[in-house]
């Protein structure tokens, strides 16, 4: 047996979910006043996922930086390899919204895409 | 030069009260922009989660930008960057300056103020301690990370826990940051339960809740930051004292409207808001000048500057082209127990729209009470809210058929009860 404790990020209420979980199952959630708060905090027991934002590089552009994110989510312990993964990234001028700035981030199936256009220079 | 409606401001509000002006029948528009480029500070605001009302899909914030600028440009709505206003008169006559046309005025039958807001400065909270570099607002941070380009440090302490700030502790610990600890003066964060979990928890970066900046030391560049605890009067306790080594301080610590132009032009303000007080058709005190977005009021959410703003922007139209109308009857909205303000402050029975939108803040954490409003000693409306806090804005709906019922009365108040 394991508990695990999150805050709901559902509403502005912030209930404190207990978890327990036997053998990595979901047995019990506790704290929620709504089902969105069992619902989330089983999903963040068994498949963490967020959408990662970053700024890449631009080449010959009229701004320095172009903002990008994952297309979809990843699982949340990729974060920080997503992160890395962009470090090194530059994109040529123009850029526009929607390119992929890289594609199947960290084998993930998921492609980082420019949220902005950037003219060049 | 010439134009029916001059618009201070091209970001989320200036784009969509263009939008809305536009589509009520005025051609003749001009968007001014202090900035390279429309979207205002959306551009600097990469991270998702914009959009949800508006367009259902959570979209980052030079996304939510785009779909605007799109509409303004298929439009062919006009804007001027790289152009700073610099004076407003009372007859809207309106005095700008750039570098290819120098200085110029605008003759202008309508004004739309959408300058939006700043970031309280060091100076205006008054930290102890030494000046040196390494102290930057959340928001300049997230310009030079995100659009600039650079980092403006490696180890750092957050004063504040607005959500600018939450939302830069994730992004410079994702560019390779170590972010030590966020400080919070108050007893509850002022940012959204969502950043404080996909931000802070996310990272195990600590918040201090009831705790404040107590020292800056280094004298070219921040060397250390001392924090500590402070009581129910927000006095530091001595004792408590956290220190840490680091080489950079953020603050997040609130945004004030940027109201110099409403001032000179002579725009009303209100001492809660630091915006201009407006009636139901979010004009001034100014016939012909309305404001929208967060130079009226500093918004939780962008969504709700996009449709306050299009309100405006259609109120500006029907302005320049029906003139004010007829002197009509004006009730005050009061603010009272537990209700800081609200925007609008006036309203106007006969002549407002069917439905108005009151948008307000809470002074505390309220749990398990409701928003009541009455007409007159007449109670209305009981809605009760699980929780309501000063980070979020709340709403109250005025019918004016329901307003109509009631001719007498002279003031409309708006107040948190027990549930």
């Amino acid at each position: 047996m394991e508990t695990r404790e999150f805050t709901c990020i559902g509403c502005p209420l912030g209930c404190s979910l207990k978890v327990t979980l036997n053998n990595g199952e979901v047995t019990e959630v506790t704290g929620n006043t709504c089902p969105n708060g069992d619902k989330y905090a089983r999903k963040e027991c068994t498949n963490p996922t967020r959408i990662v934002t970053s700024s890449v590089r631009v080449k010959g552009g009229k701004i320095a930086m172009v903002s990008c994110k994952t297309k979809e989510d990843i699982p949340k312990r990729l974060i920080f390899d997503v992160a890395h993964a962009l470090e090194n990234v530059v994109m040529d001028a123009p850029v526009a919204i929607g390119d992929v700035v890289l594609s199947n981030v960290c084998e993930t199936g998921v492609d980082v895409i420019a949220t902005k256009s950037v003219e060049a220079r | 030069m010439k134009y029916d409606l001059v618009i201070v401001g091209g970001g989320p509000a200036g784009l969509a009260a263009a939008i809305a002006a536009k589509d009520n029948g005025i051609d003749s528009i001009l968007i001014i922009e202090r900035d390279r480029e429309l979207g205002g500070i959306l551009n600097q605001c990469i991270h998702n989660g914009f959009g949800l009302h508006t367009f259902k899909e959570e979209l980052t914030g030079p996304e939510y930008a785009s779909r605007f600028i799109s509409q303004v440009k298929e439009r062919g709505i006009e804007y001027k960057l790289n152009t700073m206003v610099m004076d407003i008169a009372n007859d809207k006559t309106v005095t700008a300056m750039n570098s290819e046309d120098g200085m110029f005025t605008i003759e202008a039958k309508a004004v739309v103020l959408a300058m939006g807001c700043r970031e309280r400065s060091r100076g205006a909270l008054n930290i102890p301690g030494y000046r040196p570099a390494g102290i930057f607002s959340a928001g300049t941070a997230q310009r030079l990370v995100n659009i600039e380009g650079y980092m403006p440090g490696r180890r750092v302490v957050i004063l504040g826990s607005g959500d600018i700030g939450l939302i830069m502790a994730r992004r410079m610990t994702l560019e390779g940051a170590k972010v030590l600890a966020v400080a919070e003066l108050m007893p509850y964060s002022g940012g959204l339960k969502r950043n404080i979990v996909q931000c802070l928890d996310d990272f195990d970066i600590p918040l201090y809740l009831s705790h404040t900046v107590v020292d800056i030391e280094g004298k070219e560049r921040v060397e250390g930051i001392t924090i500590a605890e402070v009581g129910p009067d927000r006095k530091p306790i001595p004792g408590s004292e956290i220190h840490y080594d680091c080489d950079t301080l953020l603050l997040s610590c609130g945004l004030l409207p940027e109201n110099e132009l409403s001032k000179t032009a002579g725009v009303e303000l209100s001492p809660i808001t630091s915006g201009p007080i407006v009636n139901d058709s979010l004009e001034t005190n100014i016939e012909g000048v309305f404001a929208c977005g967060n130079v009226l009021h500093v918004h939780d959410l962008v969504d709700f500057v996009s449709q306050e703003a299009t309100n405006a922007g259609k109120n500006a139209a029907k302005y320049i082209l029906e003139g004010h109308p007829a002197a009509a009857k004006e009730l005050e909205i009061l603010p009272v127990d537990g209700v800081r303000y609200t925007v609008p402050r006036y309203i106007r029975p006969e002549v407002m729209d069917d439905t108005l939108t009151v948008r307000f803040r809470v002074g505390q954490v309220f749990k398990n009470c409701a928003i009541a409003t009455y007409f007159g000693d007449q109670l209305i409306s009981k809605r009760k809210r699980p929780v309501m806090a000063p980070g979020e804005m709340e709403q109250v709906i005025l019918k004016k058929s329901q307003l109509a019922e009631y001719p007498d009365i002279t003031n409309i108040t708006i107040k948190i009860e027990e549930a």
